[in-house]
C-alpha cells in the first residue's frame, strides 16, 4: 500500500527537478536580445547581472521568507572585494569572482548570525542599518576606495581569450549570461532539492517546522549564507563588466529596487525573477525616455505600480500568466 | 568640560525628543497590529511640509502650524488606513512592507512635483530665536523649545495610557488582541485612533525638525524611515517606554558622537543599535 504512495510523491517531486521545454524561452531570448539589439547592450548586460542578484534574493525572501531590505550589503561587499583586487595589480577576473563568492558567503554569515536571531521589523532595520553603513563606509574611506567618484580598473582577457568590452559590451554579455545560467542552474538544484521544500516549509509555517524536528535556524543561516555568496558574485560582475565601481554599490534604493523587482515578478518562483528584473528596467527606460528625468515620474510610477501588485496581483505578473494560462486550459477542456 | 557636557546633555536630548516624537506612533501601532508601516516617516515628512507651508506662505505662527500638521496629517493617514492597510492585516510582512514602501516611493515623487527636490527653510518666531541664560552657560531657546515640546508630549502619552480608559483599551489590545476583542473591546476602531494619533505625532516631529535639520525635503521620508525604524527595534515593539529609553539613549549618542568625531559621527548610532540588538533581540524592553 505504502509503496504505490511514495512511488507517486517521488515522481511528483521528481517531476520538478526536469527542465520543462518553456524553461528554455528566458535562455533563447537573452541570446537573441544579444544579436537583435546591440545599441542596448551595456542595458542588457546590467539586466542579466540584476537577474542573479534577484535570484539570490529571491532564494531567501521566496523562499525562506527573510524580507531583507540590505542585500546590497552582500552585493556591494562582492563588487569592492573584485573591484579592489583588481585595482591593485591582482587583474584575473575569475580569481576575483571566486573571492567575492568567499567574502560575500563568509560575510553573510558573520551577519546572517546576527541578523536571522530577529525578525519582522527588527530584521528589516538591522540589513538596512547594514548596508547603510557600508555605504558611508565606502564614501568615508576615500583613500581605498576612491570615495564618492570610485575608482576604474581594468581586468584581464577572461580566461586570457577574451578581453572585456566596454564599448559594446559583447564578451561581458557572454560572461554575464554564463554565470547567470550557472548559478541559476546552482538555485534551482538548491530550490528543489529536500533542503528547499524543508525552507518553504519554514517560510509557511515555522512552528510546524520545529515541531517535526526541522533545525530551523541552521537552514536559515544556510541559505543566507548561500545567496550572500551568489550575491556576492553577481556584484563582482556588476562591476567587472563596467570597470569601475562607486559607493553606489551600497546604496540602500538598490535593494529595495531589487526588493521589487522580485515581487513584480513574482517571488519563491525563480522565473519571476527574470520577468521582474526586465520589466522593472525596461518600465524604468521608457519612462525616463519619454517623460524624462527631471521630476520624479518613475518613482511615482513603480509607488504606485507596487501598491496595485500587493493588492490586486500578489503573486507577480508570473502569477497572472499562471492565471491565464489555467484559464485557457479550463475553457478548452 | 560641565560645559561640553551641557551642551551634548541640551542638544542630544532635544534630538532624543525629536527622535521620540516621530517614532512612537510607529512603536504603538506596531505592538497593536503587527503592522510593518514603513510609511511613518512619510508621515513625519508630509508634516514638515504642511508646517512649512502654513509657516511660510500662510504666516500661520509656528505652534498653530504644528497643530494642523498634526490634524492633517492623521486625517491622510486615517484615508489610508481605512482604504489601503486594512486589507493587509492577515497578510504576511513582506507585503505590508511592499505596500508602505509603494506609500513612500509615491509621496516622495508627489512632494517633489509640487515642491521640489530641495529643501525648503522656515523661519522660526521670534520668542524661539534667542538663547536661554542658565546662570553658568546660554543654551538655544529652540532647544529649550523641543524639549518641553517632547516632555509635554511624553507626560500626555503616559498620562493617556496608563490612566485614561482608552488608554487601557489600547494596552489590553497590545498585550492580548484576542481576548481584548472578547472583552468588547473593538481593537479595529481602536487601532485606526492609534493609527491616526501616531502619524499626528510623527507629522508634528517633522515640522519640530525642519529648524535643526535645516530644512525639510522630500527625501527625508526614507531618512526619518532608518532612524524610525532603529528607535523603534531598539526599544522594543509596542513598548513607550522602550521608546523613551531608546529615543535618549540614541540621540545623545549620536550627537556626542557627531560633536566629538565629526567625520564618522554617524556610524555609532548604527553601531549601537546592532550592539544593543546583539544583546537583546527583542529590543531594550521588549518582551521575548
Amino acid at each position: 500500500m505504502a509503496a504505490p504512495a511514495q512511488g507517486l510523491a517521488a515522481r511528483s517531486l521528481l517531476s520538478h527537478h526536469r527542465f520543462r521545454w518553456v524553461e528554455a524561452i528566458p535562455w533563447v531570448i537573452a541570446i537573441a536580445v544579444f544579436f537583435a539589439f546591440p545599441g542596448y547592450r551595456l542595458l542588457a548586460t546590467q539586466i542579466l547581472v540584476l537577474i542573479l542578484f534577484a535570484i539570490s534574493l529571491d532564494l531567501i525572501v521566496g523562499y525562506a521568507g527573510i524580507v531583507s531590505l540590505g542585500h546590497t550589503a552582500y552585493f556591494g561587499t562582492g563588487a569592492y572585494t573584485a573591484a579592489l583586487l583588481a585595482s591593485n595589480g591582482w587583474t584575473e577576473p575569475l580569481s576575483g569572482l571566486v573571492l567575492a563568492l568567499v567574502l560575500g558567503a563568509l560575510f553573510g554569515l558573520v551577519t546572517g548570525w546576527v541578523v536571522l536571531r530577529t525578525h519582522g521589523l527588527t530584521l528589516l532595520m538591522l540589513t538596512m542599518a547594514a548596508t547603510i553603513m557600508l555605504y558611508e563606509l565606502a564614501k568615508d574611506l576615500d583613500f581605498i576606495t576612491g570615495g564618492f567618484d570610485g575608482i576604474n580598473f581594468e581586468n584581464d582577457p577572461i580566461l586570457g581569450v577574451l578581453p572585456f568590452d566596454v564599448v559594446w559590451y559583447s564578451s561581458n554579455y557572454w560572461y554575464a549570461l554564463f554565470f547567470l545560467f550557472a548559478f541559476f542552474c546552482l538555485a534551482r538544484f538548491i530550490v528543489h532539492s529536500p533542503f528547499g521544500r524543508a525552507l518553504i516549509g519554514i517560510r509557511e509555517n515555522v512552528e510546524r517546522m520545529h515541531a517535526i524536528g526541522s533545525p530551523v535556524k541552521r537552514r536559515k543561516l544556510t541559505i543566507y549564507v548561500i545567496s550572500a555568496g551568489i550575491a556576492g558574485v553577481a556584484g563582482a560582475i556588476w562591476v567587472q563588466i563596467q570597470g569601475n565601481i562607486t559607493p553606489a554599490v551600497y546604496e540602500f534604493e538598490l535593494a529595495a529596487d531589487v526588493l521589487i523587482m522580485i515581487i513584480l515578478g513574482g517571488t519563491g518562483r525563480l522565473y519571476g525573477a527574470f520577468l521582474g528584473v526586465v520589466a522593472f528596467k525596461i518600465l524604468e527606460n521608457v519612462t525616463e525616455t519619454v517623460l524624462g528625468t527631471d521630476e520624479p515620474y518613475w518613482m511615482l510610477a513603480i509607488g504606485l505600480a507596487l501598491v496595485f501588485t500587493v493588492l490586486f496581483a500578489p503573486r507577480g505578473l508570473l502569477g497572472i500568466f499562471e492565471d491565464i494560462i489555467k484559464t485557457v486550459n479550463r475553457r478548452a477542456r | 568640560m560641565l560645559d561640553t557636557l551641557t551642551t551634548i546633555l541640551v542638544f542630544g536630548v532635544a534630538y532624543a525628543m525629536l527622535l521620540f516624537i516621530i517614532s512612537v506612533g510607529l512603536s504603538i501601532t506596531m505592538g497593536l497590529m503587527g503592522f510593518v508601516n514603513l510609511a511613518h516617516g512619510a508621515f513625519a515628512m508630509a508634516g514638515g511640509y504642511v508646517t512649512q507651508r502654513m509657516v511660510v506662505s500662510l504666516g500661520v505662527p509656528f505652534v498653530v502650524a504644528l497643530a494642523i500638521a498634526f490634524v492633517v496629517v492623521a486625517a491622510i493617514s486615517v484615508v489610508l488606513e481605512r482604504s489601503l492597510y486594512r486589507w493587509l492585516y492577515k497578510r504576511p510582512e513582506l507585503d505590508q512592507v511592499l505596500l508602505t514602501i509603494g506609500i513612500v516611493f509615491a509621496s516622495v515623487a508627489i512632494v517633489s512635483f509640487i515642491w521640489g527636490p530641495d529643501p525648503l527653510l522656515i523661519a522660526v518666531p521670534e520668542f524661539l530665536k534667542g538663547g536661554i541664560d542658565l546662570g553658568f552657560k546660554r543654551i538655544p531657546a529652540y532647544s529649550a523649545f523641543m524639549i518641553a515640546a517632547g516632555a509635554i508630549i511624553v507626560v500626555s502619552l503616559f498620562y493617556g495610557l496608563e490612566r485614561t480608559r482608552t488608554g487601557a483599551r489600547i494596552r489590553a489590545a497590545v498585550d492580548n488582541q484576542r481576548m481584548a476583542e472578547s472583552c468588547g473591546i473593538n481593537t479595529s476602531r481602536l487601532f485606526t485612533l492609534t493609527f491616526a494619533l501616531g502619524s499626528g505625532m510623527a507629522a508634528i516631529g517633522g515640522g519640530l525638525g525642519i529648524q535643526i535639520l535645516g530644512g525639510i525635503k522630500p527625501v527625508f521620508a526614507f531618512e526619518y524611515l532608518v532612524v524610525v525604524l532603529i528607535v523603534v527595534a531598539v526599544g522594543g515593539l509596542g513598548n513607550i517606554r522602550g521608546t523613551f529609553v531608546a529615543a535618549l539613549l540614541l540621540g545623545i549618542i549620536d550627537f556626542a558622537g557627531k560633536y566629538f568625531l565629526p567625520e564618522g559621527g554617524a556610524f555609532f548610532i548604527y553601531a549601537v543599535a546592532i550592539a544593543v540588538l546583539l544583546w537583546r533581540p527583542q529590543g531594550l524592553l521588549g518582551r521575548a
